[in-house]
């Protein structure tokens, strides 16, 4: 019955593939929730089946409900099963929905690693490629790290298929993992010219990528890309070439101007319109990088500027955004050639596309001048007028703004009518603009004294008429306006025709309902123009009008005294208070006006943005010490400009100091200028302060704002002092930069600019407005190329240059290779001994050596896994296929030559990253390096040789590199010992130990081998043995013979017509130093004990007088732990296992064990093939398989340092031994 | 490139890639956010636009919307090219390409795009040799799906031929 149900249902669920679940989402549209939540539900199902096709199938649909939003993070464990399915079908699924649903966090991935490592040495080229895509999705650091090598290797591999994917995923990796960015770049720098295109231009494409990071590290590739560039024809490698270069020019001047004519010559000649896009762009970059001290390139820009011009009037919109993008970047530095191209831009305002109108109004920017100012801005308050959206509105209204107040208002001939201009803006409905609108109405009048009158008089009108602007005024932003009217109206009130009007609009019920600070502004300028009105009256037989005044005051105030904003109620109050001790006083007929008028009397002027910065700090005073003793963070200094001021006062008296370093300085500094620069009421610097600064002058100037109350406790002279200072340190700075002449050109302009403004009065007036000019003027117009001080920071280059920077900063500093602990362990140790006091002593020499055997080994060991995988005859053929620059020379040459022979690819000066270069350098600075290589490196040293020469000429150059070097060698030949190590699940870097599987297999003074064995899952009876023979000797090892005895129970797999006894011949020599890997295949019959068999290994030693013939015996341990393979297993199938009932159990305890869990987990995971089902705090069960189908589960439990360890498996003898061999694995460590 | 989204008319994702990590939050909110804003565009915009600090380029095939997001020194009119590049593999491949083809063989199109991209780099720019390594590998598939089929699921064979 119950077997009936499950069938039933599985037939059900077999009906549902993809398109059915596809199809029955589009089929219940209307309660599609409720639909996958039951093919959740059928998919959980199907999940627990064995079938691994049911499973595929069910990962399947969970990827396509993924793309629609559904969390499956619940399956990520069955994503990994069908990952790791054999069958190719299965395996795609499964890594498609691995990259799509997997993240940094998934914690399953830890249980890819090994995985991986299969499909990426699978025979079948697919199954590699399917995992290299999968794997570029999903990389995390320690996939990164553990795989990196292996990705590497596959960057020679035969196929170009595989080369160009492990070439482009070598990118992800040394994102996620710098430090196997110098060991992979050699590699990476060959495939520039691998004879298979698509891999050439992958390799373009990820040291493009890296060099537009970090450019100066690439330089030394000039050269070679140059050649690239002027012999490439596929577009898309031309591309990312010039990009390139484009990151590269501002580093190396020389590289643009020889860019220049290949560039044109691609400008001209090229049909494609995203070369000639790109190679524009470069050309206007290297222009710009050229700008200082080179001859101008006019014809370049020109050309540049013509062909931008086509695009723009080309029909196809992306081209002309795309024109427009490019103009603007010009426009910056070279103005005059875009602004004869202005009928075009203006055209393109009308364009139907907004996105190519927005790109024309920053181009608008650039090419007003004085005559057209005005019939632009007209064009674009039709535009405003016209527009739809609020959004390409409020753009306009930024532009125009932008337009007219730029370098402080050159370009405006009269200033009437920008007044009206801002006026009309204000009737713009839902605008966030109000304050911007506010701020230029504020600044234009309080800088342009003869506009004042007529711009009163506007604002009056404005104040008369709030109620249309209030209208829907809450939610947007233009009742801001009402603020600057108001305080324009205050301020300048002796303008007002009939100030009484404007109080009684002041003071409207309606106002109470503005927002807080514009009411707190309302109230004061009440009072303002209450004196004004007072001022007026005073003298009059008729004291009426006065007094209507007070008493109108009296009646509406208390309606702001009511009011729920502090700053209003405040001043309401205060306010009303004296309007009432006045009202008494006029009672009694006493002359107030001239001390009423006095509370408001004085000056206001602008102050330049930088001069706060050029106060000359008076002696003896100490910026860099703290005020009071204990540093805060949040210093009040950067809160409120005025705080600056009151505080600056007590720092004379205090010198307590504490230090405080100069950078954090300079960014507070930065911060603090730039947060005036934005507060439009922060005050600026008055030229004409000197004139003005009576005392009570300096009560009112920061009124702008708020409060009154906080100037007043300013004390007034010192802050005039500073001004003066401040003004005077400016001129002084102005006359310095030698800009005289432009000032006095200005300043003739402006004089005749002014047609509107009265004559003898704007001469006057305009005075300030115009020494503030210069002082800002200077900030747009040599913000890029040349200003003082505080600009150059702000060059976008050198910006790119240190963002970019980080991610290989890191690589830099970390060189060292992941595996390397590893290997310190086994393989490597002797010589990382030896090799370290070496180093010590800076022989270089040695770490040549060393780099030389690291590159070989990488090199062998992809051949050597090829060679695995084809028949030996084939190898000489695959040698060619991936060396083809070297056929020439045999074989062992071909391998020790060809890094020199890159390396004299390269000839530009400095070469930062290529290792091969810097490790010649390393041996042109040692005098005896020549003897201590020939004996060794007999065929290569012709080679050699020809590099020094080579580098004696760059020598001077590379010397300033070289301490760089040898860093980086040290680590180099640390790690390299071990490229050979595959490890396993290694979880994390830092807090697990490292470790390896290699154990020693036998050693002497010639040879030493370490070995691993490894099960094979294809075959139940068969495992691999893979052995590292690293060569200790100086000479060189041939012709070795690996031969073991074999047992009735394990054999070794010879080629088929070679006896019993015959040994194997190993498919490599070993050079001096060099170590390399070979694998062998062992049949098992029985695994459930461990075994050991004799070996022998007998080689050639072949020196330069002689070569003898050795031999090295050894133990080959087969381990029970070696028949097991690493199965992921879930939680289900698990529990249904351990209920079978068919297992037998058995179970260990380890006392003293002293480390972390899960270090405890990653080691039996990585020593003996486990993997954890589910871990619950300190417990957990693991599962593992052995080659003939053996179930081992393992119940892991920790408390103190005892660790108790409960196992099953339907084999108690294998189970006995795997229990003893974890036993050992803990009390080694 | 960053990421690269399919989406119909209607506002409804049909395949999306990310080359960069982020969290499904995070991808969700941008799908959404991007989603609105290119369907507000008009169809004679260019096809381009700023966005946070990147570039969207994307292109609108029949009724599906191809959308790139590219950093800000990446060639907008190479990656309208992509774009292409991978409509005309996925008409090849499909024959005359629909948008259903894309909704019940997605996966399909997503072998595609990853033989054409990896990493968010162009990794093949020759259409054939695209073509030819998903044939062999649907080969590769096909041959074990059928005996796969023949073995257990031989109801299908016919609705799927």
């Amino acid at each position: 019955m119950a077997l009936k149900i499950v069938k039933g249902s599985i037939d059900r669920m077999f009906d549902k593939n993809l398109q059915d679940l596809v199809r029955g989402i589009r089929n219940h549209k209307e309660d599609e929730a409720k639909y996958i939540s039951t093919c959740i539900d059928e998919i959980k199902q199907e999940l627990k089946q064995d079938n691994i096709a049911v499973k595929a199938n069910a990962v399947c649909k969970l990827t396509y409900l993924q793309m629609l939003g559904y969390d499956v993070s619940w399956a990520a464990f069955n994503i990994v099963e069908v990952m790791s399915s054999s069958k190719f079908t299965f395996k795609r699924i499964g890594y498609l929905a691995a990259s799509q649903c997997f993240h940094e966090g998934t914690d399953v991935i830890m249980l890819t690693t090994n995985q991986i490592r299969k499909d990426l040495s699978s025979p079948n080229q697919y199954d590699t490629g399917v995992a290299l895509t999968g794997l570029s999705c999903f990389v995390t650091p320690d996939l990164a790290r553990d795989l990196a090598n292996d990705i590497m290797t596959l960057m020679s591999h035969t196929k170009p298929y595989i080369r160009k994917k492990a070439v482009l995923i070598m990118y992800k990796v040394f994102l996620k993992y710098p430090e196997s960015l110098r060991p992979a770049f050699p590699r990476l720098k060959e495939k520039l010219e691998d004879p298979d295109p698509g891999v050439q231009s992958a390799a373009v494409n990820v040291i493009c990528e890296l060099a537009r990071r970090n450019p100066k590290n690439y330089l030394s590739l000039a050269p070679l890309f140059f050649k690239l560039m002027t012999s490439s024809t596929n577009n898309w490698v031309l591309i990312k070439i010039i990009k390139l270069f484009g990151a590269l020019t501002p580093l190396e001047p020389r590289l643009g101007k020889k860019l220049i004519e290949p560039l044109t010559n691609l400008i001209h000649s090229t049909s494609a319109m995203s070369l000639l896009y790109e190679c524009v762009n470069t050309v206007i970059a290297v222009l710009i990088s050229l700008s200082s001290g080179m001859p101008n390139h006019s014809a370049s820009i020109q050309l540049c500027v013509q062909k931008l011009r086509i695009l723009i009037e080309d029909s196809d919109q992306n081209l002309k955004y795309l024109g427009l993008l490019a103009m603007s970047k010009i426009l910056k530095t070279h103005p005059k050639s875009v602004q004869s191209h202005k009928d075009l831009i203006l055209q393109c305002l009308d364009d139907k596309d907004e996105s190519i109108r927005l790109r024309a109004l920053d181009l608008l920017y650039g090419m007003v001048s004085k005559k057209n100012l005005m019939e632009i801005v007209k064009k674009l308050m039709l535009h405003v007028d016209k527009a739809e959206g609020t959004t390409y509105r409020d753009e306009l209204l930024t532009k125009i703004i932008d337009i007219c107040s730029q370098s402080n208002y050159q370009y405006i001939t009269n200033f009437e009518w920008y007044i009206s201009i801002l006026v009309e803006l204000t009737r713009l409905e839902g605008t966030r603009h109000g304050h911007l609108i506010a701020s230029q109405m504020l600044d234009v009048a309080i800088r342009v004294k003869a506009i004042r009158g007529f711009a009163v008089a506007q604002m009056a009108t404005l104040l008369d008429n709030a109620h249309l602007l209030t209208g829907n005024t809450q939610r947007n932003g233009i009742c801001e306006v009402l603020y600057a009217a108001a305080w324009i109206c205050g301020e300048f009130s002796e303008h007002l025709e009939d100030p009484m009007q404007t109080l009684e609009a002041m003071l409207r019920p309606k106002v109470a309902t503005l927002p807080g600070h514009i009411q707190a502004v309302y109230v004061q300028n009440a009072a303002k123009l209450f004196a004004t009105v007072l001022q007026k009256h005073e003298g009059e037989t008729d004291s009426q009008a006065a007094q209507e005044t007070s008493q109108l005051l009296i009646e509406r105030l208390p309606l702001f005294v009511q009011s729920a904003n502090l700053e209003v109620q405040e001043r309401a109050s205060c306010i009303l208070q004296l309007v009432k001790y006045i009202q008494k006083l006029q009672q009694k007929n006493v002359e107030v006006a001239d001390e009423v008028t006095a509370l408001f009397a004085g000056e206001l002027n602008p102050v330049a943005p930088k001069a706060q910065k050029k106060v000359p700090i008076p002696e003896g005073l100490d910026l860099d010490a703290w005020i009071n003793e204990p540093p805060s963070e949040s210093e009040s200094e950067d809160e409120k400009p005025k705080a600056v001021f009151s505080k600056e006062e007590p720092k004379h008296s205090r010198t307590r100091h504490t230090e405080v370093d100069e950078k954090e300085l300079a960014r507070r500094r930065e911060v603090r200028k730039q947060e005036q620069a934005n507060n439009p009421f922060y005050i600026k610097a008055s030229p004409s302060s000197q004139k003005v600064f009576d005392a009570p002058g300096v009560e009112h100037i920061p009124v702008v704002q708020i409060d009154l109350s906080v100037p007043l406790k300013v004390p007034g002279m010192p802050m005039s002092d500073q001004y003066v200072k401040l003004e005077e340190e400016r001129r002084q700075k102005d006359k310095a930069d030698k800009k005289k002449k432009d000032k006095k050109k200005k300043r003739e302009k402006r004089g005749k600019g002014r047609k509107g403004d009265s004559g003898p009065e704007s001469e006057e007036d305009i005075t300030p407005a115009q020494q503030v000019d210069i002082v800002t003027e200077e900030m747009p117009e040599n913000a890029l190329p040349s200003d003082d001080d505080d600009k150059d920071p702000n060059d976008p280059h050198k910006a790119l240059d240190i963002d970019l920077d980080k991610p290989l900063a890191d690589s830099e500093k970390l060189p060292v290779r992941t595996h390397r602990p590893e290997v310190l362990k086994s393989p490597a140790e002797d010589r990382e001994n030896e090799s370290v006091p070496q180093e010590s002593k800076k022989k270089s020499s040695k770490e040549k050596k060393e780099k030389k055997k690291d590159k070989e080994k990488d090199r062998k060991r992809s051949k050597e896994e090829k060679k695995k995988k084809k028949k030996h005859k084939e190898v000489e053929e695959e040698l060619m296929e991936s060396q083809p620059e070297e056929a020439v020379q045999s074989e062992d040459t071909k391998e020790m030559a060809a890094p020199p022979t890159s390396a004299e690819e390269v000839t530009a000066p400095s070469s930062a990253a290529a290792v091969d270069t810097s490790s010649a350098a390393a041996a042109d600075s040692e005098p005896d390096e020549p003897k201590d290589t020939e004996p060794e490196d007999t065929k290569s040293s012709k080679h050699k040789k020809k590099k020094q020469k080579k580098e004696k000429e760059e020598k001077e150059k590379k010397k300033k590199k070289r301490h760089h070097h040898h860093h980086h060698h040290r680590h180099h030949s640390d790690g390299g010992g071990e490229d050979s190590v595959q490890n396993g699940t290694v979880e994390d870097e830092e807090p697990l130990p490292p470790m390896s599987n290699y154990s020693l297999l036998a050693e002497n003074s010639y040879i030493k081998m370490v070995y691993d064995i490894q099960g094979n899952h294809q075959d139940e009876s068969k495992v691999v043995v893979s052995v590292i023979f690293e060569n200790k000797s100086d000479s060189f090892l041939k012709s070795m013979e690996f031969n073991v005895l074999d047992s009735l129970n394990s054999k070794l797999q010879r080629p088929d017509g070679a006896g019993p006894h015959d040994g194997l011949t190993v498919p490599f020599q070993l050079p001096p130093g060099v170590s390399n890997e070979a694998r062998f295949v062992f049949s098992v019959q029985s695994i459930v004990m461990p075994q050991k068999l004799k070996g022998t290994l007998t080689f050639i030693v072949k020196s330069e007088e002689s070569s003898t013939h050795e031999k090295l015996d050894f133990k080959l341990h087969f381990t029970c732990t070696s028949y097991l393979i690493t199965t992921p297993c879930y939680s289900d199938a698990y529990a249904k296992l351990l209920e079978s009932g068919d297992l037998k159990g058995s179970s260990l305890r380890l006392e003293g064990v002293n480390m972390p869990f899960h270090h405890l987990l990653a080691r039996i995971c990585f020593h003996h093939h486990f993997s954890v089902v589910e871990r619950i705090d300190s417990c957990a069960s693991m599962y593992s398989r052995s080659i003939q189908g053996h179930h081992v589960c393992l119940l892991v439990k920790t408390s103190d340092q005892t660790v108790s360890i409960d196992a099953k498996c339907d084999e108690p003898s294998l189970l006995g031994n795997v229990l003893d061999e974890i036993k050992q694995t803990f009390s080694k460590c | 490139m960053q990421f690269m989204l399919l989406f119909s008319r209607q506002g409804k994702l049909r395949l999306q890639k990310w080359y960069v990590p982020l969290s499904d939050k995070e991808k969700k909110k941008i799908t959404r956010e991007l989603v609105q804003t290119v369907l507000a565009r008009k169809p004679k915009m260019c096809s381009f636009l700023e966005w946070r600090d990147l570039k969207i380029v994307y292109k609108r095939y029949a009724s599906l919307y191809f959308c790139c997001a590219i950093e800000d020194q990446d060639n907008e009119l190479i990656t309208l090219e992509i774009i292409h590049r991978y409509v005309e593999l996925l008409d090849k491949y499909f024959g005359s390409v629909c948008e259903l083809d894309i909704i019940f063989n997605f996966e399909k199109a997503y072998f595609i795009l990853d033989e054409f991209l990896l990493g968010g780099e162009a990794q093949e720019t020759s259409k054939k040799n695209v073509l030819k390594a998903i044939e062999q590998a649907d080969l590769l598939q096909e041959v074990r799906v059928e005996c796969c089929r023949s073995k257990r699921f031989g109801n299908f064979a016919e609705r799927d031929s």
